[in-house]
Formats: structure tokens, C-alpha cells, sequence
């Protein structure tokens, strides 16, 4: 009797964890369909085509004019930005934490990489305003330090730990003897690391610098407080700009529920949500694919 | 010959130049907020409520909002997480389902914060009407947080030799009884630096409590689940950008006290870490 009542307790705690184990995917799944509860609205204000694609958005104007294209062209320039200053630094520093740095300093420098990660956005924000913006202005000659460039910067350094720590995985997980059989045929430590352990740890780094692109779109405090938020077109990377992320957490508390504003906010998140879901499956088959090697 | 030692040289030059300017930027952050952040600190900067538009007096009700949604988070992800890693670790077999539930962790973990504010909103504040209110943060913060702990209790549990399980299992222990009292006991350090890291975590997030809890300004302290509060991370992004006139040294205290609370978790969970790697 006592044995079949232990049995039935273990039968319910296992069912226990099953349901948590499946919890993530019910709640993907429930992000979607919550995005989609207050989104799929709008398309009954504008067309897909024209929502993506118009080059105007005024959503308090009336009727509202409800174009994501400047905020699409924000995110990416911001993002093109960040991505041609931290990958090149962040596999360089990930080389140099793997293979060269003595152990001691290894340690060090990973931990600086850790605090990185761990630095809030809305601090670097607060940074970015009280001595980048003022600096760049100056610097430059700018008539606002609020641009592009500024948020660029910022995310740079806010995808740097993705980058690195990601990078330094595949290095390490490059099989001993590739390095050994290079050294063996008389290479030295630099020419196996640019011609050996690179081509093992590809794909690795592919996917680095793709999970560094997700951290990247999807930040959001930093980027509104120092990019200037001004939803045009941007013509060049010092000029103010809005993100997709921004816009979101600039509007929504001001967006009354149920008007075509409020529900285009929810669209992009929609957006949002679609582009680091595509970035994070093509990742994780980059990922995989270095590992089988 | 020499050619090359030059080359070698030269090229880790320019690997050591790019690491320092990714470290030493985060280095001089650290110091200048300590610096700038540090004459502002008190007793009474900590302890007593705003005066003033919140130009003058304290940051107290922004601590307490943040230890409310830190706890109620905690309280609701870290079983769920544990549960889904033992789950994940000890039971699931390599199917399809266990591949959609790894590729639905991934996805959780690169959702941008932001999208989990709307998600809050949607579902918690207006869908099940809990309105602004600390519980409607909290569960959005221990959702967004869910991946930290699952993947950080998944690599501890797997840490836990094999010999510990076939050894509980021949003795004629269940399944349950061998998670529970060979595993677990031997993964609870790592647990634990998956909650302190989360903590971390969810104090310093600002996105995800913009519309579902955080309050611009209140004069009373929350007293209930259901009541809006005020938050660190909120109040320093309020303070910088809507407020004019507050002296640097009130920003920088914010940031300080902020930025102290997260690395102190994070330095506290690497600690843990790093103690019982060494124990193995």
C-alpha cells in the first residue's frame, strides 16, 4: 500500500517535470500568439506591403501614416554599425583569450568580458549620454551627438561579450591535433592560428557574429537613449536615427489601446520577435555544424 | 625565418591592441561610475524617499520596487527552470520534442527585451487584467530569465558524475530518488549561481518593466502584488533623460547603486562557480 502510494507520488512529480521541461516552448508559442492578440490589428488598417514598405511614419497624425521603413533602415544601420566595430575586435580579443594570453591573464580578461556582459543597458545609456553624445558632438562637429554613430558605438560594445565568448568556444573546441600536426610540419603559432585553428572554429564564428547581430537589434535602452530618435530616413551613420526597439519603448505609454498606433507598435514587435527567431535557428544550425565536425 | 617570428609578433600585437580595447573601456567604467557615484552615497541617499521632482532626497522606493520584482521573479522561475533542467538533464530522451524544447530555450534567450515588455502587456496586464502591477513584471522578468536558469542548472546536473546515478539506481532507488538524493544535493552550488545570476539579471533590465510595472514616480511604497512600483533601472533612464536640473552626482549614485547590486551578483555566482569546479 505505502509502496504504491510513493509510486503514485514519483508518477505525479515526473508529470511535474515534463510540464516545466515543455514550459519554454508553451511559452514561445505564448509570445507569439500575444503579439499577434494585439498586432494582427493593424493589417486592417494597412496592407503588409505598405506597413513594411512606406516611407513615412507619423502615427498620431490622422489618418495615421504607419510606415516602419525608416525605423527597418534605423535598426540596421545602427546594427551595420555596431557589427563592423565588434566582430573584427571580438574575434581578435576571443583569439587572444584562447590561444595566446598566459593562463593567469586569461582569467583576468575573461572576467572583464563577464562584468561586460553584465553591465545594464540603461547604465551604458546613461554613459552614452553624459560623455559620448557631449564628446562626438565636438569631436566631430556635429550639430547633435544623438546620431546613429553614437548608437553604434554603444551596441559594439554591448555585443562584444556574445561575440567573444561564442568565438572562444569554437576556437577551444578545434580538435588538439590540427594544431599539433601544423606545428609538427614546422608552422608557426601564428600561421596555425590563421591557417588551421581558423578554418576549424568557421563555423563557430559565423554564428558568433550572428547571435552578436540578435543582441544587437533587440537592445533597446541604450540605443533610445543616445541615437536621437528621429523616425526620417537616415542618409548617413551621423545623423539621428530611430530603431525598430525604440520606437516600441519611446511610444507604447503613449499609444492609447486599440488605435491603429498602439496595434502598429505591437506589429513591430511582431517583426522584432520573426528576426531573432530567424537569427537564433540559423545560429544554432551553424552551431551544430561545428560541433559534428 | 625571421620573417615569420616578425609576422608572429606583429600579429599577436594586433590581437593584444583589440583586446585591450575592449577591456580597458569597461575597466575605466567601472572606476568612473565608483568615483563619481561614491559621493553621492548615504545613508539618508538610500533610505529615504525623493523630494523635490526627485532633484533631491533618496532612491528608497526604487530599491524596494527592484527587491520586490527580483523576489516575486526568483520565486516563480527558479522551480520551473530547475524542474525543466532536471527534466531536460535526467529524463528526455534525444527525440524531436527535446530538440524543440533546446530551440524554444535558444529562442527565449535572444527574444529582445523590449518584445517581452509587449508580451507582459498583452498577456498579463490586459489578457488576465492584473493591470500595471509588480506581478505583471515579475512573471514577464522570470519568463525572460528562464533560459539563464535552465541552462546553468542543465550544466551542473550534467556535471554530476555517472557513477553517482548507476550507483543509487543498482541499489534499487528509483529514477525520482536518484535525482533527488544522489544529483541534486551535488548540483545545488550550480544551481544557486543560476539564481544569483539571474537575480543580476532581472534587477538591471529596464525594457521588460516599462509598461507592465514601473512607475515614473510614486509617494508611497507598493504594499500589495497588485500595486505599481518604481524600479532602479527605470528610475536612473527617468533621472537622465526626463528630468532636467538633478545634479551628475544624484545620477551617478543611482547608476552606482545599480550597477553595484548587479556585480555583486555576478562576482558572487562566479566565486560559487569557480569553488566547486575546483571541489571536482
Amino acid at each position: 500500500m505505502k509502496r504504491s502510494l510513493r509510486r503514485a507520488k514519483e508518477f505525479a512529480l515526473e508529470r511535474l517535470l515534463f510540464l516545466s521541461g515543455t514550459a519554454s516552448v508553451v511559452f514561445v508559442v505564448l509570445i507569439f500568439v500575444f503579439l499577434l492578440r494585439e498586432g494582427a490589428a493593424v493589417f486592417g488598417h494597412v496592407s503588409l506591403g505598405h506597413f513594411l514598405g512606406a516611407k513615412f511614419w507619423y502615427p498620431i497624425s490622422s489618418p495615421a501614416k504607419l510606415g516602419i521603413l525608416p525605423l527597418i533602415l534605423g535598426s540596421l544601420l545602427v546594427t551595420a554599425g555596431a557589427l563592423a566595430i565588434a566582430v573584427p575586435l571580438g574575434i581578435a580579443a576571443a583569439f587572444y583569450i584562447a590561444e595566446v594570453a598566459p593562463k593567469r591573464l586569461r582569467t583576468v580578461l575573461k572576467s572583464c568580458v563577464e562584468i561586460l556582459s553584465a553591465i545594464p543597458s540603461v547604465v551604458l545609456g546613461f554613459l552614452g549620454i553624459t560623455l559620448l553624445v557631449p564628446f562626438l558632438k565636438n569631436f566631430l562637429g556635429l550639430p547633435t551627438g544623438l546620431t546613429a554613430f553614437s548608437g553604434s558605438l554603444m551596441l559594439a560594445f554591448m555585443a562584444m561579450p556574445t561575440i567573444i565568448t561564442i568565438s572562444e568556444d569554437a576556437i577551444n573546441a578545434v580538435p588538439r591535433e590540427y594544431k599539433e600536426g601544423a606545428v609538427a610540419l614546422g608552422a608557426t603559432h601564428w600561421q596555425t592560428l590563421v591557417r588551421v585553428v581558423i578554418h576549424g572554429a568557421f563555423p563557430g564564428i559565423i554564428a558568433a557574429a550572428m547571435l552578436g547581430i540578435g543582441r544587437v537589434i533587440g537592445e533597446t535602452m541604450a540605443v533610445m537613449m543616445v541615437t536621437g530618435n528621429a523616425a526620417v530616413i537616415p542618409r548617413t551613420i551621423f545623423e539621428p536615427v530611430r530603431t525598430l526597439t525604440a520606437t516600441i519603448a519611446a511610444e507604447m505609454g503613449e499609444a492609447a489601446q486599440g488605435t491603429p498606433h498602439y496595434h502598429a507598435l505591437f506589429a513591430v514587435g511582431i517583426v522584432l520577435f520573426l528576426i531573432s527567431f530567424a537569427i537564433n535557428l540559423t545560429a544554432d544550425l551553424f552551431l551544430n555544424r561545428g560541433k559534428k565536425r | 625565418m625571421r620573417n615569420e617570428s616578425l609576422k608572429q609578433r606583429l600579429g599577436f600585437g594586433v590581437l593584444l591592441l583589440a583586446t585591450l580595447i575592449v577591456v580597458v573601456p569597461v575597466l575605466s567604467i567601472l572606476v568612473l561610475i565608483l568615483l563619481k557615484g561614491w559621493g553621492a552615497l548615504s545613508w539618508k541617499f538610500l533610505l529615504t524617499m525623493p523630494r523635490d521632482g526627485m532633484r533631491a532626497g533618496g532612491i528608497f522606493p526604487a530599491i524596494v520596487g527592484t527587491t520586490y520584482l527580483v523576489f516575486v521573479s526568483i520565486a516563480f522561475a527558479l522551480p520551473i527552470g530547475v524542474m525543466a533542467a532536471v527534466y531536460l538533464s535526467e529524463y528526455a530522451r534525444d527525440n524531436w520534442l527535446t530538440r524543440t524544447i533546446n530551440l524554444a530555450i535558444i529562442n527565449l534567450a535572444g527574444v529582445s527585451s523590449v518584445v517581452y515588455g509587449l508580451f507582459g502587456l498583452s498577456l498579463f496586464v490586459i489578457f488576465l487584467n492584473f493591470g500595471v502591477s509588480i506581478i505583471a513584471g515579475a512573471l514577464t522578468l522570470g519568463i525572460m530569465t528562464l533560459p539563464v536558469i535552465i541552462t546553468t542548472t542543465r550544466e551542473a546536473l550534467r556535471a554530476v558524475p555517472h557513477a553517482y546515478r548507476e550507483v543509487s539506481l543498482s541499489l534499487g532507488a528509483s529514477r525520482w530518488q536518484t535525482v533527488r538524493h544522489a544529483v541534486l544535493p551535488r548540483a545545488l552550488p550550480g544551481i544557486l549561481t543560476g539564481a544569483i545570476l539571474s537575480i543580476g539579471r532581472v534587477a538591471g533590465e529596464t525594457a521588460p518593466i516599462l509598461f507592465t510595472v514601473a512607475a515614473f514616480y510614486l509617494p508611497k511604497l507598493p504594499t500589495s502584488l497588485s500595486d505599481q512600483a518604481m524600479a532602479l533601472p527605470y528610475h536612473l533612464y527617468v533621472i537622465t533623460t526626463q528630468i532636467p536640473g538633478i545634479p551628475e552626482s544624484y545620477r551617478y549614485g543611482t547608476a552606482l547603486v545599480l550597477i553595484g547590486l548587479v556585480l555583486v551578483m555576478n562576482i558572487t555566482a562566479g566565486v560559487l562557480r569557480a569553488r566547486y569546479r575546483k571541489k571536482r
